[in-house]
């Protein structure tokens, strides 16, 4: 499959003052063309540090390295103007507080009309006719009416389908949706995530969806990526990851999630809590928490190596590594120690 | 036996002012309208709902924050009044509540073992400030914070900390009823995981009987033994969590339960997505609150409004489900 963005080693480094903090570890994803992708997981994990960092939104205090490559253009280190020309029209991006995103003094119609005259070129009749359909297309009822409406007069529904409407106007390949239902109820949340898989796949657009939810991504998303403290953990289809998860973190947030379905269960909790990304510990970030850590773990920095029989399955845990020895002999025996001499 | 809290008919509505007119005009929000329900000793009620619904206007009027519009609230045959006279006192010793903004809850002032401590010096002023503190390290210890954290303050904590001192401090009289108004909303996966598995414990250790409000469908069938299902201020089905989500028979059940997505069910659920918004508690349509959103409406559904009715335990407030109800029957014969 082509690949729409491609991010390679992508690290982020924050300002504090006294010290840099580093926030991505060195994450690398592919999207392809007209693909749905899930990333997951808890807050503080760089879930969406890795897209703001990809279209440059975060600021002068981040130091960033690596690559993300947009059908081929370099964004790290692209100027503004380059930037500001692809942000909302080859690549678009929503987020989960959708009335803080939108102008609370300006009218819908406004500014809808506002990014298709940026990225469209559109004025006058031409642009409200396009802000009418577009108004149309992500669901809302009288346009016509809607538009000269404030983002306040409407529901968080309303306005999260306004932002989805306003990201649609640039016409994007991609769209990242950070967190898109996260503050909107279970109903509401299900006519959201039923437009977002119409449009993408009407459209043929690629969408990177970051959530906390589990059930929400696998829902979506045909392709998972599994963040812990600013690394990709773990990567594979969605029917892998959920089926047959193989890195310890994955199976716990698995198994620590309740079902609405089958037995009543105990919840299988993870001990203790997410290590602040200054105090990282120098080998698996996940060793302290991790029930099968040997001391191995505590020194030697797992890569996110390919296993099992699915393609794209691919695991950064050190012991995934030695069961596939196993099976499968020698080549990732040598990855594995590759992995151990530089640390 | 008599239950421990009797919740008969409550109602809670506020005069509000919405626009219209020159400088708006006057209107009823509704928060809470007719609910009633029972909670035994040693039971977990579940309250889901979305938001808007009034579930937490119905934890606050059940441990008297705010006054009741209609109805009443017996705890342990006592009336709870908002008067927060002695009486009210003395019961809210017995009552105690968790909140979901830990941050909120906490005095951000005083330290972990001053706040776990501080229901002693309230309610058992002979204590002295030694024995708080040992009753508050045993209390940490229980709901698993380390003792070292005793002089640390809310700020230094991680959000399921901070939930686990908010859980300590309402455990430290070892209440009866404890109210959970949306516990592990705040807090990631894995945390959710541990302080559910605490509260869990904490139950079967101290037999607390508890009012579990969440949003979150699959929490609240981890943790009750009883659910309650409401739309705009009223419960429209209710029964044990395995007949609810199983057998949900209320439309918006129905939809609330098919919107839920889980790794599980993944691309096989039936999905029933249902049309528009929510309607305003200050708006709420006459007749049953949901028609308005009901693949099921009928005109009877705009007129009257449906009663929660059915055999055993499995109760359901809709005029569609009882006239298949009635006529099955007759079908039958």
């Amino acid at each position: 499959m082509e690949t729409q963005l491609s991010i390679r080693d992508l690290t982020v480094d924050f300002d504090q003052g006294r010290q840099f903090v580093r926030a991505l570890h060195g994450v690398s994803l592919d999207v392809a063309v007209g693909e749905t992708i899930g990333v997951v997981g808890e807050s503080g994990c760089g879930k969406s540090i890795t897209w703001l960092a990809a279209l440059g939104l975060l600021g002068k205090r981040a130091t960033l390295s690596g690559s993300v490559k947009l059908a081929g253009t370099e964004l790290i280190g692209a100027s503004e103007k380059q930037l500001s020309s692809l942000r909302g029209g080859k690549i678009a991006m929503i987020f989960q507080d959708p009335s803080s995103s939108l102008n609370p003094v300006h009218r819908i119609g406004h500014q809808l009309g506002e990014s298709l005259r940026l990225h469209r070129g559109m004025t006058g009749e031409q642009a409200s006719a396009e802000t009418m359909r577009l108004l149309d297309r992500v669901g809302i009822a009288n346009a016509r009416q809607r538009l000269n409406e404030y983002p306040h007069e409407m529901s968080g529904g309303m306005n999260q389908r306004i932002m989805i409407a306003m990201a649609l106007a640039g016409e994007p390949d991609i769209l990242i949706a950070d967190e898109p239902t996260t503050a909107l109820d279970a109903t509401i949340q299900a006519q959201i995530l039923d437009l977002l898989r119409e449009l993408s796949s009407e459209n043929g657009m690629a969408l990177v969806l970051i959530s906390h939810d589990l059930g929400v991504v696998a829902d979506m998303a045909e392709r998972v990526a599994v963040m812990y403290c600013g690394r990709v953990i773990e990567t594979a289809s969605t029917d892998a990851i959920f089926d047959n998860p193989t890195h310890p973190y994955t199976r716990g947030l698995i198994a620590a999630l309740p079902d609405l379905e089958g037995p009543k269960r105990r919840l299988a909790s993870i001990p203790g809590t997410v290590p602040p990304p200054d105090q990282l510990p120098p080998g698996c970030s996940f060793a302290p928490r991790c029930t099968h850590a040997t001391p191995l773990c505590d020194v030697a920095l797992p890569a996110l190596l390919p296993v099992g029989p699915d393609a794209g399955h691919s695991v950064a845990c050190i012991h995934s590594g030695p069961m596939r020895v196993e099976k499968s002999k020698a080549p990732a025996r040598q990855s594995v120690t590759a992995e151990l001499e530089p640390a | 036996m008599r239950p421990l809290l009797s919740v008969r008919d409550i109602k809670r509505h506020y005069q509000v002012r919405v626009p219209g007119g020159f400088f708006g005009r006057d209107a009823l929000l509704k928060a809470v309208d007719g609910l009633s329900f029972d909670i035994n000793r040693g039971e977990t009620l579940g309250l889901v709902g979305e938001s808007g619904c009034g579930k937490s206007t119905t934890a606050r009027l059940v441990m008297g924050h705010i006054p009741l519009t209609a109805g009443s609230v017996a705890f342990d045959g006592q009336p709870v009044t908002a008067r927060h006279d002695s009486d009210w006192r003395a019961m809210r010793r017995r009552m105690q509540m968790v909140y979901q903004d830990t941050l909120g809850a906490l005095d951000r002032r005083l330290t972990i073992s001053e706040q776990i401590g501080e229901p002693f010096a309230i309610h058992e002023p002979v204590m002295t400030a030694g024995q708080r503190h040992e009753r508050a390290l045993s209390l940490m210890d229980s709901v698993g914070l380390r003792a070292d954290m005793a002089r640390r303050f809310p700020h230094e904590l991680s959000g399921g900390q901070r939930q686990r001192v908010v859980i300590a401090r309402a455990l430290a009289l070892s209440p009866d009823l404890l109210v959970c108004d949306e516990p592990v909303s705040a807090l990631d996966v894995s945390i959710q995981a541990q302080v559910l598995n605490l509260l869990d414990d904490l139950r079967e250790q101290t037999g607390f009987a508890a009012l579990f409000i969440s949003h979150d469908l699959k929490v609240v069938r981890q943790m009750s033994d009883r659910v309650a299902v409401m739309y705009l201020g009223k419960i429209v089905e209710t029964g044990a969590p395995e007949a609810v989500f199983k057998r949900a028979q209320h439309p918006y059940t129905k939809a609330l339960i098919s919107a839920i997505p889980t790794p599980r069910n993944r691309g096989r659920r039936e999905r029933i997505v249902l049309e528009g918004d929510p309607p305003s508690p200050v708006d709420v349509p006459p007749g049953c609150a949901f028609h308005t959103r009901c693949p099921l409406a009928m005109t009877q559904c705009r007129l009257d409004t449906p009663l929660l009715s059915g055999d055993g335990d499995h109760l359901v407030a809709c005029h569609a489900i009882h006239q298949s109800a009635q006529s099955a029957p007759l079908a039958a014969e």
